[in-house]
């Protein structure tokens, strides 16, 4: 059985229905992140967990516990916010044992709680400072320390890393993650951006539109999207209008492809596949089309060269080496790919 | 030459705000003739009236305060937190006793509540300090909703009151543990103006009778020369004692230098 279960959950703003009959099952341990742009309702679904929202229908089950009408402080579920949250007016150790005080557990075990989070966040000696005297990530690994001191059943992270700057973003992503793996506990993290979505979770759920569009592991959601906002979302790709033949086949731009496996598709019915850039080659392969380069972009150890391909301008990604100068703007080539790397989107 | 401008009107400004209290406290020290004296003051002080009044009103006042901040911060708590929509009209009740004169709330009171109304509030002494102190809460209430509200803009109310809900708190520990400690320096500011207001207000007190330090003031100033002045300067000492007192709050807050 799940730990967390929603099921069938609606939420409407007067006339504006955010999120739509969603169902999401969460094991223990499992870290799940809810991607997708701003106002797909991922925040919304975050804040039913917590409490914070009543469904307009549909039930939150956690450990097989329907928690729908339970109040949020009633929950037991950590929280991280983006704003950091943490109360100005206490200081670091304060704002850790808070919780626990509000347990009412004694003061000594709450102490050795505090200097136990404290150590686990790497801040041992900055008990006694306050939150302003406090960098941003160093505020958010107390906000992090705070929700798990009250041990609490599920961690729920509101875009926690959004308001930090890109190095220390990226390192507290990692730690983020070796603390939940460390401790077992079950977390949802709410996040906009696809990078810190699939280094982080164990899966992915696609919001847009208040539904789940896709769920799946980050290499399922990357490699294998199941719909065009899912595919354009995720990552950058390239998408182009093919013609089925029959089940196991289908053309682009005159180029029959052998797909290896069968496809839901009429012969002559109008299709979208997609190619992810690090998909193409330069050169003759598998399935060789024609291209003009158009442009090319230096992005580090990847050069993205953008090509015009049956009508369509794509990218192509290849490693930036020194001996192998990129071919020049407006030259003739060809680009290939495997029919297996081929994605066909269902809508 | 835009210095000596500033300079100058900031000068002239000073000047007209502090020619008249030098004019009065000069004039409150020369009861004894040809000397400065402290004569004044030792008459204001060894009249027992003004002991009993400004107890009386300092009473009224701490009980205004408590009163007041009882009914100002979870309201303005709860309309940062749940009605955004509703702040307009609440600010419009709150300023409401700035456009409505004391005299005319009075004399609603001693019409709704006099000896032969439903709740006979004038009828006993106790009842008539009940109102007064209810008028007091009406018309600090401007000052004492604004302080409050400023101190709660300083702070994201909505997400503190999240996080400390999912921490496991209730309303009261919220309140009490998060949020008061947060706005405590607005929250000081409303209760000394409260006090300044309290302790100076004569037309409730008088019209309703009570031995309050508004209308001992009054009838000092009618009756003496050398007194009222002393006094007036008395009550201006408080003001700026609780003036004085905020900054040292605000100065001994740590978080609250922080937010400055």
């Amino acid at each position: 059985m799940a730990f967390l279960e929603l099921s069938n959950l609606v939420k409407t703003f007067g006339a504006n229905c955010v999120v739509k009959d969603f169902d999401l099952s969460i094991d223990r341990g499992e870290l799940v992140s809810l991607l997708g742009p701003s106002g797909c309702g991922k925040t919304t679904v975050l804040r039913m967990v917590a409490g914070f929202e009543t469904p307009t229908a549909g039930t939150i089950k956690i450990d097989g516990h329907d928690v729908t009408a339970q109040k949020p402080n009633e929950r037991a579920i950590g929280l991280m916010f983006q704003a950091y949250a943490l109360f100005p007016n206490m200081t670091v150790a304060d704002n850790v044992a808070f919780g626990l005080k509000v347990k009412g557990v004694a003061r000594a075990e709450r102490d050795k709680v505090v200097v136990e989070m404290l150590r686990l966040i790497g801040l041992p000696d900055l008990g006694g400072r306050f939150p302003f005297q406090l960098s941003g990530g160093q505020q958010q690994r107390v906000a992090l320390a705070r929700a798990l001191a009250v041990r609490p059943r599920l961690l729920l992270l509101d875009e926690p890393l959004s308001a930090l700057d890109a190095k220390i973003r990226l390192s507290l992503r990692t730690e983020i993650r070796e603390i939940q793996r460390e401790l077992g506990i079950t977390a949802i993290f709410v996040t906009h951006d696809q990078e810190e979505a699939l280094s982080m979770s164990d899966r992915v759920v696609v919001m847009n539109g208040g539904i789940a569009e896709q769920i799946g592991t980050p290499f399922e959601v990357y490699s294998r999207p199941t719909t065009r906002f899912v595919a354009t979302f995720v990552g950058t790709l390239n998408l182009f209008e093919a013609e089925a033949e029959g089940a196991g086949a289908l053309r682009i731009n005159g180029v029959t492809v052998r797909l290896p496996d069968e496809i839901e598709a009429t012969r002559g019915g109008r299709l979208t596949v997609a190619l992810r850039p690090e998909s193409l080659h330069l050169g003759a392969g598998e399935v060789t089309l024609p291209a003009t380069v158009e442009g090319l972009e230096f992005l580090g150890s990847i050069l993205r060269i953008k090509a015009r391909v049956a009508g369509t301008q794509i990218a192509l990604d290849t490693f930036n080496r020194a001996d192998a100068p990129p071919p020049a703007v407006g030259t003739k080539t060809l680009v290939s790919f495997a029919a297996r790397d081929l994605v066909v989107l269902n809508a | 030459m835009s210095r000596i401008v500033a300079w100058a009107t900031l000068i002239f400004g000073a000047l007209f705000f502090l020619l008249p209290l030098i004019g009065m406290t000069e004039f409150s020290l020369k009861m004894r003739r040809g000397v400065y004296s402290f004569d004044a003051y030792i008459k204001v002080f060894e009249d027992p009236t003004f002991f009993a009044t400004f107890g009386y009103s300092l009473t009224l006042a701490v009980i205004t305060i408590l009163f007041g901040i009882m009914l100002v911060m979870p309201t303005a708590y709860w309309v940062r937190l749940k009605l955004p929509q509703a702040r307009p009209v609440v600010e419009f009740i709150t300023l409401l006793p700035l456009l409505i004169p004391a005299i005319v709330i009075v004399f609603g009171y001693i019409r709704l509540y006099n000896t032969s109304s439903w709740l006979p509030l004038t009828g006993s002494a106790i009842g008539t300090d009940i109102l007064l102190t209810m008028g007091y809460v009406t018309l600090a209430m401007p000052n004492m909703y604004r302080a409050v509200d400023t101190g709660l803009r300083t702070i994201d109310v909505v997400t503190l009151t999240e996080a400390a809900q999912s921490l496991g708190a209730g309303w009261f520990t919220i309140m009490m543990r998060v949020i008061l400690p947060n706005v405590l320096v607005g929250v000081l500011s409303g209760a000394f103006l409260t006090l300044a207001i309290v302790i100076g207000e004569f037309t409730m007190a008088a019209l309703l009778n009570r031995p309050a330090f508004g209308p001992f003031m009054q009838l000092l100033g009618a009756n003496r020369a050398y007194e009222p002045p002393a006094l007036a300067v008395i009550a201006f000492a408080i003001t700026w004692a609780c003036i004085g007192l905020i900054q040292l709050v605000t100065r001994f807050s740590k978080h609250e230098r922080a937010k400055a």
